[in-house]
């Protein structure tokens, strides 16, 4: 079933009559006010929590008024915004918060050269790391590239302030920074759309004036002393227009014992907390929308208020650091405070923050004891909590990198040199991160692409003694994305890997997105395919193409693959099971023959179901045997050849 | 025209597992707040939820605020569990001696249960444990009232139907009707209305 926002109309953007609140996503929200803004190209890489942002406005793409794109990586969906913007267009680009790592060398040559139409760059960072490999903060972006920062604290301001961002860049003529967090983007709350502007401007890129000239001139970072002025003249009138910007709002007593300053989710939380300690006649909040460079009047008046100041932000403390540059720069004035936050343990430095993990750090400072349950019902509580057992992820029933995973399992037991994978992001780090399932045979897990990067230098270290074959894994969004260099450093240097790339037909751990080799785009036109395979090809590289449903002869394959040197190619290609043409279609009706399933005697281990652990294959505790769950079972018929016994049985379904 | 609520705010979980159609029934139940007039905030997270994962959308409504995406811990006034060991899972976190429940009995076996390491407790246990944690406490056969209406997914609008008639909230099947025939096609709108008034008179 799919539950994406919009596709079951749940939440259309703006349909009902205009003033009306309606219920939008946070990411539908920023999507709605780059509308409004009157935006013509937006481009991104999928990403959780930012891929809702692309996928609204690409329900709103048309020819001529919004081009929207899912770009090959982070990098290129920011110079193609960028274009835009050079042609005097306003541009988007979206990504998640490691996706600006990828960005970053452009954009600081872009932050540099400036921009023209009003260009904005929206992150959406992950505490908690709830979606993600890492807790990185693109907040530093903003000051590490000199370019103002924003960050909505509700769900009205997302739409706001992704509007306003546009007009600020204008303003300034450089890239505004807009950052989300899951907990906004994921989040839904009530939004009242405005009106949609008519949209006019001709794409021109004016380059006919000298270098100097920033209206005529070429786009360029050169003479750098000189641009780099320039951008921080740039940077000073942000903070001019934020001394006074409705987005930093202050709620409490005119003389707060605790002065706490907050931004984003953060801010939600800190309201939260000192309604649940009923401290409001006590601490005051600070919510900052601007949050670099900070305003130092604004940050002025209110540090003055109060003698003890706490930061809630996160997930490191780059705002308590910044507010705490402003106070030592400004404390003659407003004298000696004492600081709370990150740094000091008030809060911790790393996870996702939550209202009572404010609430504890507040009510510490104030001497507040947050309310608890009764102890009878929290011992009532406890007594039953054993009984909720885990829920492990895995991989779903039908899934092709179940499959794959077993068949790189077996090969490398096979093979007997101890070999195993290097690991990327998808779907398939499952791989790499549950330790209990058989396919748990990745062993690194990085950045996109890196497992093939890794995999290129474990390829070189035979002359140091290394005897174990090396397989980089990589899925089919992945290679585009960042793949595709590694590998062909690997053809060049030499270096001995087995390179496989799972190629599931899609960008499918953020929802299907079309990449380069799906022959369709994210407005839904026909696209040229770039092939996985033609490229390894041109490479150099041999390359193989098998079906990771064939057991026998793709381990075969790969068995043999391992065994050469060089750089070899296997592209195990299968849809997604939750591919719209796969989904709720069985290819096969698998059962398990108890008569032949020799049930804990049997000498496997239970491979069927401790191993393999499809969510369709069950262990009946009762009768001791295997049996298919078949309502679960997608029918993929794979299992048929893993039983050491041959007691799943299977057989072609029905054509509906 | 907006009703009352028996607390600001008013603070719903609604969990399951992923594929349960968990986000489609907070958005539903969300929008129909929404139009009655409330402040609404939904917290959820997804991306990895679709493969096999306990998931939670928190729902905060009130007269005038906007609260944040995730309740406090012990904080809940409604659980709806499409789960029935989602139900014990999230009163674990946020159950408190005044929280009502509607559980869905149709269990969703977790991966350690498939592979026998880990046990999955009786309907009888789950009944148990969930009437000694909640002040109210009704349970439901939403999946396999659905299954009769031809998708099991319809589980989640019957649970949605029960929150409508435990009349604690000021929503009605004709807020819902509204809500459902601008989201989705005539045809797949009617079944919806039907799982909706299933779920409405269960709990009646």
């Amino acid at each position: 079933m799919n539950n994406k926002p919009g596709e079951d109309g749940m939440s259309v953007n703006g349909s009902r009559k205009e003033g009306a609140e309606v219920l939008l996503m946070g990411n539908e929200a920023i999507a709605r006010g780059a509308l409004e803004a009157g935006v013509r190209v937006a481009a991104g890489y999928p990403g959780t929590p930012s891929s809702e942002i692309i996928e609204t406005l690409s329900r709103f793409s048309e020819t001529g008024k919004l081009y929207v794109e899912w770009s090959t990586n982070e990098k290129v969906a920011m110079e193609v915004a960028a274009a835009a913007s050079f042609a005097g267009l306003r541009s988007l680009c979206v990504m998640k918060q490691n996706g600006v790592n990828v960005a970053s060398d452009f954009l600081l040559h872009l932050t540099g050269s400036g921009t023209r139409g009003g260009m904005v760059l929206v992150t959406c960072d992950d505490p908690g790391a709830l979606s993600s490999v890492n807790e990185g903060e693109s907040r530093h972006f903003a000051r590490l590239m000199e370019i103002p920062l924003i960050e909505p604290a509700d769900f009205g301001e997302a739409k706001e302030m992704t509007r306003w961002a546009f007009e600020l860049s204008e303003e300034i003529r450089n890239v505004v920074m807009v950052r989300s967090v899951t907990r906004m983007s994921h989040a839904s709350g009530n939004v009242v759309p405005g009106p949609l502007p008519v949209l006019k401007g001709k794409a021109e890129f004016i380059c006919d004036g000298p270098v100097s000239d920033v209206e005529r001139g070429p786009v360029i970072s050169a003479p750098v002393i000189q641009k780099h002025r320039l951008q921080q003249e740039k940077l000073r009138r942000a903070v001019a227009l934020f001394e006074t910007s409705p987005f930093n709002a202050y709620a409490g007593p005119d003389k707060p014992e605790l002065l706490i300053i907050t931004s984003s989710a953060c801010a939600l939380y800190s309201r939260e907390a000192v309604a649940l300690l009923g401290a409001e006649g006590r601490a005051g909040i600070l919510k900052l929308g601007t949050t670099w460079p900070l305003p130092p009047a604004l940050l002025k008046r209110h540090l003055l208020m109060a003698e003890k100041v706490l930061i809630v932000e996160e997930v490191l403390p780059f705002l308590e650091d910044q507010v705490k540059i402003l106070a030592a720069e400004q404390a003659r004035e407003i004298g000696i405070k004492t600081f709370y936050g990150k740094n000091d343990g008030t809060l911790p430095m790393v996870g996702e923050l939550n209202p009572d993990l404010v609430a504890e750090a507040v009510g510490r400072i104030l001497g507040i004891s947050p309310p608890a349950l009764p102890a009878a019902y929290r011992e009532k509580l406890q007594e039953f909590a054993a009984m909720v057992t885990k829920r492990e992820q895995t991989f779903c029933p039908g899934c092709p990198h179940r499959a794959s995973f077993w068949i790189i399992r077996e090969a490398l037991q096979r093979d007997r040199r101890r070999g195993f994978v290097c690991g990327d992001i998808g779907c398939y780090a499952m791989a790499a991160l549950f330790q209990a399932a058989g396919f748990h045979t990745a062993k690194t897990l990085h950045a996109m692409g890196s497992g093939t990067g890794i995999a290129s230098g474990f390829g070189k270290l035979g002359p140091f003694g290394m005897e174990q074959p090396v397989i980089a894994v990589c899925g089919d969004s992945t290679f585009y994305h960042a793949a595709i260099p590694a590998l062909i450093n690997a053809v060049h240097q030499k270096a001995d890997i087995t390179f496989i790339a799972l190629d599931n037909s899609g960008t499918a751990m953020t929802g299907f997105q079309p990449h380069p080799g799906i022959a369709v785009n994210a407005m839904g036109e026909t696209a040229p395919r770039v092939e996985i395979g033609a490229l390894c090809s041109a490479m150099g590289a041999p390359v193989v193409c098998e079906d990771p449903f064939d057991l026998v002869r793709t381990r075969e394959t790969l068995n043999r693959l391992l065994e050469s040197p060089g750089v070899k190619v296997l592209i195990l290609k299968q849809s997604c099971a939750l591919s719209p043409e796969k989904k709720g279609k069985k290819q096969f009706l698998v059962q398990v023959d108890e008569a032949l399933c020799r049930g804990e005697d049997c000498g496997c281990n239970r491979l069927c179901t401790r191993i393999f652990r499809c969510p369709g294959l069950l262990w009946n505790r009762e009768r001791k045997k295997a049996e298919i769950d078949e309502v679960i079972c997608a029918g993929c018929g794979f299992c048929t050849g893993i039983c050491p016994a041959g007691a799943i049985l299977s057989e072609e379904a029905a054509k509906s | 025209m907006r009703g009352t609520l028996a607390k600001d705010p008013y603070n719903i979980v609604i969990t399951g597992v992923g594929g349960q159609g968990n986000v489609m029934a907070s958005r539903v139940l969300s929008d129909m707040l929404v139009r009655a007039g409330f402040k609404v905030t939904i917290g959820e997270t997804f991306g990895m939820s679709q493969r096999g994962g306990s998931v939670m959308s928190h729902i905060r409504v009130s007269p005038e605020t906007v609260w944040s995406p995730q309740i406090p811990k012990g904080g809940a006034d409604l659980i709806v569990a499409l789960e029935p060991l989602e139900a014990i899972r999230v009163l674990a976190g946020y159950g408190n001696p005044s929280v009502k429940v509607l559980v869905n009995m149709r269990p969703i076996y977790p991966v350690g249960v498939i592979t026998g390491e880990d046990q999955y407790p009786s309907a009888e246990t789950i009944r148990k444990t969930i009437t000694a944690l909640a002040a109210a406490a009704r349970f439901l056969a939403a999946t396999d009232e659905a299954v009769k209406l031809g998708n099991p997914i319809l589980g989640n609008i019957v649970m949605i139907g029960a929150v409508a008639g435990l009349g604690v909230l000021p929503i009605d099947r004709g807020l819902f009707e509204t809500v459902i025939r601008e989201g989705m096609p005539a045809e797949r709108a009617v079944a919806n209305l039907r799982a909706f008034a299933i779920g409405e008179a269960a709990v009646a």
